[in-house]
């Protein structure tokens, strides 16, 4: 029998409070190499909060962020090298082109063969029309495919990906589905991936949690999680808590 | 510290103003006007008040000594921003860019927009009054460098506050650097101040060089000690100011400010 390999990313008893505020509360939960793990929950249960304390950018009050075996809070520089992220909600320099921002983020990683992997993710996520286009006069989808290149030039061996599909056609979603299921499977990418397409979250992830005004409700198989909340689908579990943190909040 | 995340930065903006006119007029801009605006009255001042030695020399070299330490500030400045309006600040520091590798990277774009800004206004003053601000001798090159420093120190201390209260407070990239104007002597001397306001303009940098390139200009003096109070105090807030502008990046990143500081 097989050891289970090392996880790449382990979050203990994660905790953050601002003020009197909790957004996130004792989450715990580990990703292994080349798997997906989807954050799902409704807006306000703290994914944001969870992924802005995992690239560095809030402080956690307390609960550790350990990466590849290290500690977040003393090797940032090591893990963020290895790390990286997309978002629908960020945003490229306006000014520059396609192909300068590219450098940048290149310049930035300090990556060998700069040209060439920027040739190749042009390639992979069909962006060579617009290339060399200033970042401004993107339309959505041609934005969400930079964001989405910016943040697989680098080959980290983890990617947050916040909604990356959500500006997307149903035929390029599709294709960038399958593009990221290739990256995980040629290169063990692991990724934590959030999206409100139920759909696309059962198709994707390998596991599941699920966060619920901060806490972490559920975590396992998305047909695991159907049955543990005893519905049909995972759009219904969703609904559910959904609705079950709205109440709550009104109460 | 690792270079090529430095000059990624630089990159970035170079790139900005490769295709961006009124970016590259802003420079050359406001220096120019300053320059023929400040220029006439002095000529104006100097023909009507004759007794005065050197008007010239001290309006004019003190407009572009004033103008350097200015466009050092927001070369500081302005770079920051220039991140913050693009909804930038979370890729740069989601990276495994350091802030010290920030820090160096808008000095360096510091630098540029001085040296660029600094040939505009030279050439200018020599064509237009036949001023040539070299004639202060060797004594402007450590002028210039301490002066530079000094505009980082006020870029780096307005960017803290940008950082700390948002955009709101972006008015501070053009505004702050005026506050130190009064107690930087740029265009009287020290002595004029009033005694409690003599005491704080001498703890500032900018006040010894001003000061100290007056004394060049009338006496011909070493401004020795001018220098070395400058060359000190600008050490003393440089170390001030960058442990400012890492304990605001603390306080920015424990409150959740950092990822909302462009909204």
């Amino acid at each position: 029998m097989s050891a289970m390999p090392n996880p790449v990313l382990k979050v203990s008893q994660l905790t953050k409070r601002f003020g009197d505020f909790t957004a996130v509360d004792g989450v715990s939960f580990e990703i292994r190499p080349g798997e997906i793990l989807g954050l799902l929950g409704p807006n306000g249960a703290g994914k944001t909060t969870t992924i802005q304390m995992l690239l560095g950018l809030v402080t956690p009050t307390s609960g550790t962020i350990e990466m590849f075996g290290l500690d977040l809070s003393t090797h940032r520089e090591e893990i963020l090298q290895q790390v990286n992220f997309s978002s629908t909600y960020i945003s490229m320099p306006q000014a520059l082109t396609v192909e300068e921002n590219l450098w940048v983020v290149a310049r930035l990683y300090g990556l060998s063969d700069m040209a060439q992997r920027i040739d190749n993710v042009v390639r992979k996520l069909e962006m060579e029309e617009f290339r060399r286009k200033v970042t401004r006069k993107l339309s959505s989808g041609q934005m969400t495919r930079l964001a989405l290149a910016k943040a697989i030039l680098t080959e980290p061996r983890v990617l947050f990906l916040d909604e990356p599909t959500a500006s997307l056609d149903p035929d390029v979603a599709y294709k960038i589905r399958a593009l990221l299921k290739d990256e995980q499977r040629s290169s063990s990418l692991s990724i934590l991936y959030t999206s409100h397409n139920m759909r696309e979250m059962e198709e994707m992830s390998d596991r599941i949690i699920f966060l619920q005004r901060g806490r972490l409700v559920a975590e396992g198989t998305a047909q695991a999680i159907v049955d543990r909340f005893g519905q049909t689908d995972l759009e219904e579990v969703f609904l559910k808590l959904a609705r079950e943190s709205t109440a709550s909040l009104s109460s | 510290m690792k270079l090529h995340r430095v000059t990624a930065l630089i990159f970035r903006h170079l790139y900005l103003y490769r295709r961006s006119l009124p970016r590259i007029m802003e420079i050359f801009y406001w220096p120019f006007l300053d320059l023929v605006i400040w220029g006439f009255i002095t000529l104006y001042l100097a023909r009507y008040q004759s007794q005065v030695p050197g008007f010239v020399t001290f309006f004019l070299g003190a407009l572009i000594l004033w103008d350097i330490l200015f466009r050092a500030q927001q070369g500081i400045t302005i770079t920051f921003l220039e991140e913050l309006w693009a909804r930038n600040l979370m890729n740069l520091f989601a990276s495994p860019l350091k802030p010290s590798e920030f820090l160096v990277a808008t000095m360096a774009m510091s630098i540029m927009k001085v040296t660029a800004v600094s040939i505009v206004m030279v050439v200018c003053a020599l064509v237009f009054y036949s001023y040539n601000v070299l004639m202060i001798g060797l004594w402007l090159g450590p002028f210039v460098l301490n002066l530079v420093v000094t505009g980082w120190i006020i870029g780096v201390f307005t960017t803290s506050l940008i950082m700390r209260f948002g955009q709101e407070a972006e008015v501070l990239a053009w505004s702050m650097v005026f506050l130190f104007q009064p107690i930087s002597c740029v265009f009287y001397p020290m002595e004029v101040l009033p005694v409690w306001l003599q005491g704080i303009a001498w703890v500032n940098p900018a006040a010894h060089i001003f000061e100290g390139m007056r004394a060049v200009l009338t006496a011909g003096q070493a401004p020795l000690s001018h220098l070395a109070w400058a060359i000190g105090l600008n050490g003393v807030l440089v170390l001030g100011v960058v442990g400012w502008f890492y304990r605001t990046m603390a306080y920015c990143k424990d409150h959740g400010l950092l990822v909302r500081v462009g909204e």
